[in-house]
């Protein structure tokens, strides 16, 4: 029983520091830009579909897809607000909104003309290989995902703290004006910024391929997943995307044990709106939003 | 402002006004099946619309969450007809104090620490997604298999609201009409004022005596309560509620679409977004069916929502009215009045 526990306890952190990945793409894209990407989970999905076409077509290891799948996913997140977001950045959230909810249909409808609405299971002999470590045993997948996706938070977290142009990302969400006064290159600091949101989506996308078929209508859940780790962690928060994925990722491990599956999606957003009844900001919230 | 007591204007509004609704009249008498169900849908979307409106044109809270109670309506119908037999009147009484309620404490948990902005719609996509969830797993309400209206017997009934297709059209034309009238009543009554002060500079009213925690409270149940109303009349036309439909994301993307399409805080702006965006859609549908392209209807409804966004900023109503200007015709400019929302 207690080997269970710890099984299901691991498993969910391992897959919690994924989530948190995906829902750093999107906090970093809202605390620099004010803007929520509606269309998160879509770029996580483009990141499973990019891990999914690299290991069947060239039979490499997970992370040279991961390698792939954030220099894609960068790209496309630069070109993406360089030619698009960046008109509506100054708009009221309403319209932003549509926008997204626009971009989001028009990245499934691609997936769903190009690949078909069908799931593809990307069983690679990762998916069933298996680690022991004392009571555990664990998905060699899921360490792999959890390894390089904290792995890709430190880095994140230490070229935003150290590196010069993190710091102008930084200032530039503390505060746009004064960033403009002192001569920061806002555009190409939005156009980076959305760059390194949806290249953490595709990352993310791209480790977890070896566990979740690829399919076009995962996308609503992944942006709805990540809407829940940001607000339950803090809406333009680091620490509290995180953390944020961390609790998500064990509450959705312990509710499949103890509660049907369907309750499995529920509980997120029950421990959601507990914790806003506590900490409506969520654990790390900004104060101004 | 000077504008508002104009006499010959009012008249003139009055008179669009009647015209449209005439003209749609018409539409419900003449027109073919086929048109009719679909004006029906399009009719309760606006109606869905002007209730979203009411909470950001007027109230100043942005909800993207609507299908929560556009679903509560609806279940409330569905539940007492099909479990109980209660007549639909007293289902749309229900679930009108129902979600209101349930937007009330939406309201109060996220406003008690001024929690407003992005975050409020966060929080109101989250609810409706526990509450989606919740009902596809409850049996007794149909779970995923969903609830079935019995199959409707051709006559007219009002006091249990059933009818053919026709006469749904013209209780979602009624709707409309309220919405209309309802929307007009309440920018001029002394709560319009209030909220538009809210809406506007919340620090402002506050220090006007306004008590904004309770105002937004009230503006976000009575959004709530008639958004239940059309969700009760949508279940009825459609004559099955299935969870996803009626409580996913999906439909609080509709919702909000005819408003924000069509011009956001217009009068006419709700009917001429959902005219532009409900046909369009099904059109796109039947054409990916018929092509077998599965995505088609996706990437072309998306492309079209980007480019209204991008090239009619504030919707197409008010893009219409500045053609009629260009092309010289003053009988309409005036429809459009600029009761606009500041952003």
């Amino acid at each position: 029983m207690l080997s269970l526990w710890l099984n299901v306890l691991a498993s969910g952190i391992l897959l919690g520091l994924v989530y948190g990945l995906v829902a750093l793409g999107l906090t970093i894209i809202f605390g620099v830009m004010r803007v929520v990407n509606f269309a998160h989970g879509e770029m996580v999905v483009f990141g499973v579909y990019i891990g999914y076409w690299t290991v069947r077509l060239w039979n490499v290891p997970i992370i040279v897809a991961a390698v792939i799948a954030a220099v894609v996913m960068f790209a496309f997140g630069y070109l993406l607000e360089a030619l698009i977001v960046k008109r509506f950045v100054n708009r009221p959230h309403h319209y932003q909104f549509i926008v997204f909810i626009g971009l989001s249909l028009l990245f499934s409808g691609t997936l769903l003309v190009a690949f078909g609405p069908d799931p593809r299971p990307t069983a690679s002999q990762l998916s069933f290989q298996t680690v022991s470590l004392g009571l555990l045993t664990l998905d060699l997948a899921r360490v792999q995902a959890a390894a390089t996706a904290g792995l890709l938070i430190a880095l994140l977290g230490a070229y935003l703290k150290f590196s010069p142009f993190g710091r102008s990302l930084r200032a530039a969400a503390d505060n746009r004006l004064g960033g403009l006064i002192i001569g920061l290159n806002i555009p190409r600091v939005y156009a980076v910024t959305f760059g390194i949101g949806a290249a953490c989506a595709g990352v993310a996308g791209a480790l977890i391929s070896p566990l979740f078929d690829a399919q076009p209508y995962l996308a609503v859940d992944f942006t709805l997943l990540a809407f829940v780790t940001v607000i339950v962690g803090g809406l333009g928060s680091f620490g509290g995307a995180l953390l944020g994925g961390l609790v998500i990722g064990v509450a959705e491990a312990i509710a499949a044990l103890m509660f049907t599956p369907s309750m499995k999606t529920a509980l997120p957003y029950a421990l959601l709106i507990i914790i806003l009844v506590y900490r409506p900001r969520g654990f790390f919230g900004a104060k101004e939003i | 402002m000077q504008k508002k007591f104009d006499r010959g204007l009012e008249r003139a509004r009055w008179l669009a006004g009647i015209t449209v609704f005439a003209v749609l009249g018409l539409v419900g008498l003449l027109a073919n099946p086929y048109v009719i169900s679909l004006m029906t849908i399009v009719l309760l979307f606006t109606f869905l619309g002007q209730s979203w409106n009411l909470m950001l044109g007027i109230g100043g809270q942005l909800s993207i969450g609507h299908a929560l109670f556009v679903g509560l309506g609806a279940y409330s119908v569905g539940v007492l007809y099909v479990k109980y037999g209660i007549s639909p009147w007293v289902g749309l009484l229900t679930g009108m104090i129902l979600a209101g309620s349930v937007g009330a404490s939406i309201a109060w948990l996220s406003f008690r620490f001024e929690v407003r902005g992005i975050y409020f719609a966060l929080l109101t996509i989250a609810a409706a997604e526990f509450a989606r969830i919740m009902f596809s797993g409850w049996e007794f309400v149909g779970a995923m298999q969903g609830l079935f209206f019995p199959a409707p017997t051709g006559g007219i009934e009002i006091s249990m609201l059933r009818g053919d297709v026709r006469f749904y059209y013209f209780v979602a034309l009624a709707l409309a009409a309220l919405g209309v009238i309802g929307t007009e009543f309440i920018s001029r009554s002394y709560l319009g004022y209030v909220w538009r002060a809210m809406r506007d500079d919340e620090s402002a009213a506050r220090a006007l005596g306004v008590r904004t925690f309770q105002h937004k409270i009230l503006v976000i149940s009575l959004s709530a309560a008639t958004a239940a109303a059309g969700g009760g009349v949508l279940a009825l036309v459609q004559g099955s509620i299935f969870p996803d439909s009626i409580m996913g994301m999906g439909l609080s993307v509709d919702v909000l679409l005819g408003p924000v399409v069509g011009g956001l805080g217009t009068t006419f702006g709700p009917l001429v977004g959902s005219l532009a965006a409900i046909p369009l859609n099904h059109l796109m549908s039947a054409l990916g069916d018929s092509l077998r392209i599965p995505g088609l209807n996706n990437i072309t409804y998306g492309v079209v929502l980007i480019s209204v966004v991008w090239f009619l900023p504030d919707g197409i109503w008010p893009a219409i009215v500045r053609l009629c200007k260009a092309i010289q015709a003053p009988p309409t400019a005036w429809l459009w009045q600029s009761r606009k929302v500041e952003e």
